[in-house]
């Protein structure tokens, strides 16, 4: 088909239909101070080598989180992704694939759907789990958004150990609606007690587990608290490896488990594509957002799989449906699937004592820097730590000299001066004896 | 035998003394199809006229359900969760969804009588 483009006469047309005077008077909604003035200076047109050469020193300013000591985590953990992974989710049948609208053509991308979301509920300890969502903060809301459907309440509480950017997304997606989103000062430790804050309006409280600071908490009584009460818990997990060597949230009570998938299978990818797991229990599955993929036989007693429960998506159910997501991160999934399948049951939960163990050689090393006291009593692969002066400096220091140290706390709490001198660190199976050895050098030249 | 009223939304109405039974007529279900779930609201609920009380799903599209009279629901059809069915095979008996303890008899009396309810769906289709 030829490209005809449209013609000044056919742009005035439409523009007088509509009664603007010009195309950039439809930008008028936009704030002046957001919008561009001229264009961006880039070259119009340069050479593939010159492009190449340009973007290659560019990539060099930045330092990768696999190319020196890294304790970066806060949500995001670099392990390592088996090669199987890569070379199989780019089989064009899988990397080319968008969600299926169209689904029952598409017979392995609803198996590996269905096998993705056993995973899933399987390790969460929950019932039934979906085909993924955007990230782990976007399954946060949703959840949210979940638990007042399910109870026809209003109110969330938030844990003060929830990570602050799922709080923010969650807030954001709530704003409009009539909710009342609660946020907890930053807990530390697991002292706060959300008990005390549940009301007849309550819809749901929701904690992580481990916590952004990386703290652990039993979550019966607070289970039992909510359930008491007739809010929902939803137990929110960042780092899903925690899951290897932690109880299940869904045996501790927990009645919407969402979390961040990107730990098994998926690169740091500079924050995104990421991987939103959602589960629930089965007495809510009309209520869960999102793609749902089930197993079922043809007319010829064969297995075969469907999307079903589409009735509460927004192509059937409109503005009636239970969330306005009618897709999933397919390949994020696949990626996530296939780690899994290649770790199997036994070897996921070796994988977390890996984690777990080079966390804590770590913690005992640092306990020997005088200047810096470990907050945690109780840790995953993760664990906050107090220095005697601001962290973010030190990070920055330490950068310099090419060691990741960590995330400074004050990073994910601005403007809450009580957070300036904590670091959080994590580790992985990646965290060799020399990435530790490094930190703890580092630090020790930096504290004085 | 008790009075039966009809909606525009296909909701069908038993008075019985101050107690309505509420289902979806059989034209209702004919258009749905193959009923698959109904959510059904909790016994104690208040609805005015209009408001939404339940969903029916079908398999091919989801429903609201609105109450077609005001007042608090006093039972609801035990059966329904086991077999939805029964929507499609018996509508107008077996099937109904709800009872409502009415506060205004004046709004039943609004509603569409059997005559009426036909010629209105006659004119639909």
């Amino acid at each position: 088909m030829r490209y005809l483009p449209l013609t000044e006469t056919d742009r005035a047309a439409m523009l007088n239909a509509i009664g603007v005077s010009s195309i950039d008077d439809l930008f008028d909604d936009v704030p002046e101070s957001a919008r561009l003035e001229r264009l961006i200076d880039l070259p119009l047109h340069a050479g593939e080598m010159e492009v190449e050469r340009d973007l290659a020193a560019m990539a060099s300013r930045n330092t990768a989180a696999g190319s020196v000591p890294s304790f970066l985590g806060a949500g995001a953990y670099r392990h390592h992704i088996p090669a199987t992974v890569d070379h199989l989710i780019q089989r064009s049948e899988f990397l080319t694939s968008y969600t299926p609208y169209q689904p029952e053509v598409s017979q392995g991308t609803l198996q590996y759907l269905f096998e993705f979301q056993t995973q899933v509920a399987t390790i969460t300890g929950m019932d039934v789990a979906n085909a993924s969502m955007y990230d782990g903060a976007t399954s946060c809301a949703e959840a949210v958004l979940m638990a007042c459907r399910v109870t026809k309440r209003h109110g969330a509480i938030l844990s003060g150990g929830l990570h602050p950017h799922y709080s923010d997304v969650t807030r954001t997606m709530t704003r409009f609606g009539g909710f009342d989103v609660q946020v907890q000062p930053p807990d530390l430790n697991g002292d706060e007690t959300l008990e005390s804050s549940i009301a007849g309006t309550t819809a749901c409280v929701v904690v992580q587990y481990p916590s952004c600071f990386g703290h652990i908490s039993d979550l019966r009584p607070l289970a039992a608290a909510c359930h008491q009460a007739g809010a929902l818990l939803i137990v929110v997990v960042t780092e899903i490896v925690a899951l290897g060597a932690l109880t299940a949230p869904g045996d501790l009570g927990a009645d919407i488990v969402v979390g961040e998938g990107q730990s098994l299978g998926n690169a740091l990818n500079f924050g995104g594509p990421y991987l939103g797991l959602f589960a629930a229990r089965n007495e809510h599955v009309r209520q869960m957002p999102g793609r749902l993929c089930g197993e079922t036989t043809d007319v010829e007693g064969r297995r075969g799989y469907v999307l079903t429960l589409s009735t509460r998506e927004q192509h059937i159910r409109r503005e009636k449906a239970t969330s306005n997501i009618c897709t999933n991160s397919g390949l994020c999934a696949l990626a996530f699937c296939i780690h899994l399948s290649l770790l199997g049951g036994e070897g996921f939960a070796r994988l977390a004592k890996l984690n777990h163990g080079n966390a804590v050689l770590l913690a005992e090393q640092l306990s020997d820097i005088p200047a810096v006291e470990i907050v945690n009593d109780t840790f995953f692969n993760e664990f906050t730590v107090r220095l005697p002066q601001p962290a973010a400096a030190v990070v920055r220091a330490l950068a310099a000299k090419k060691i990741l140290a960590g995330v400074p706390v004050s990073r994910l709490f601005p403007g809450v001066a009580s957070v300036d001198n904590l670091l959080l660190v994590a580790t992985t199976e990646c965290t060799v004896q020399g990435s530790r050895d490094a930190l703890v050098a580092g630090l020790r030249g930096e504290l004085q | 035998m008790s009075d039966v009223k009809f909606t525009e939304e296909h909701e069908w109405v038993a008075l019985d003394g101050d107690i309505g039974t509420v289902g979806i007529t059989d034209y209702a279900q004919d258009q749905l199809g193959d009923v698959v779930y109904v959510e059904l609201p909790a016994v104690g609920a208040e609805f005015t006229k209009g408001e939404q009380a339940a969903v029916v799903e079908s398999v091919k599209a989801a429903s609201e359900i609105y109450a077609p009279v005001s007042g608090a629901v006093v039972e609801v059809n035990p059966a329904l969760s086991d077999n939805p069915a029964l929507v499609n095979e018996s509508a107008m008996t077996d099937g109904w969804f709800f009872k409502l303890r009415i506060q205004e008899p004046s709004e039943f009396d609004e509603l569409m009588d059997e005559t009426a309810y036909a010629t209105f769906v006659e004119d639909l289709d």
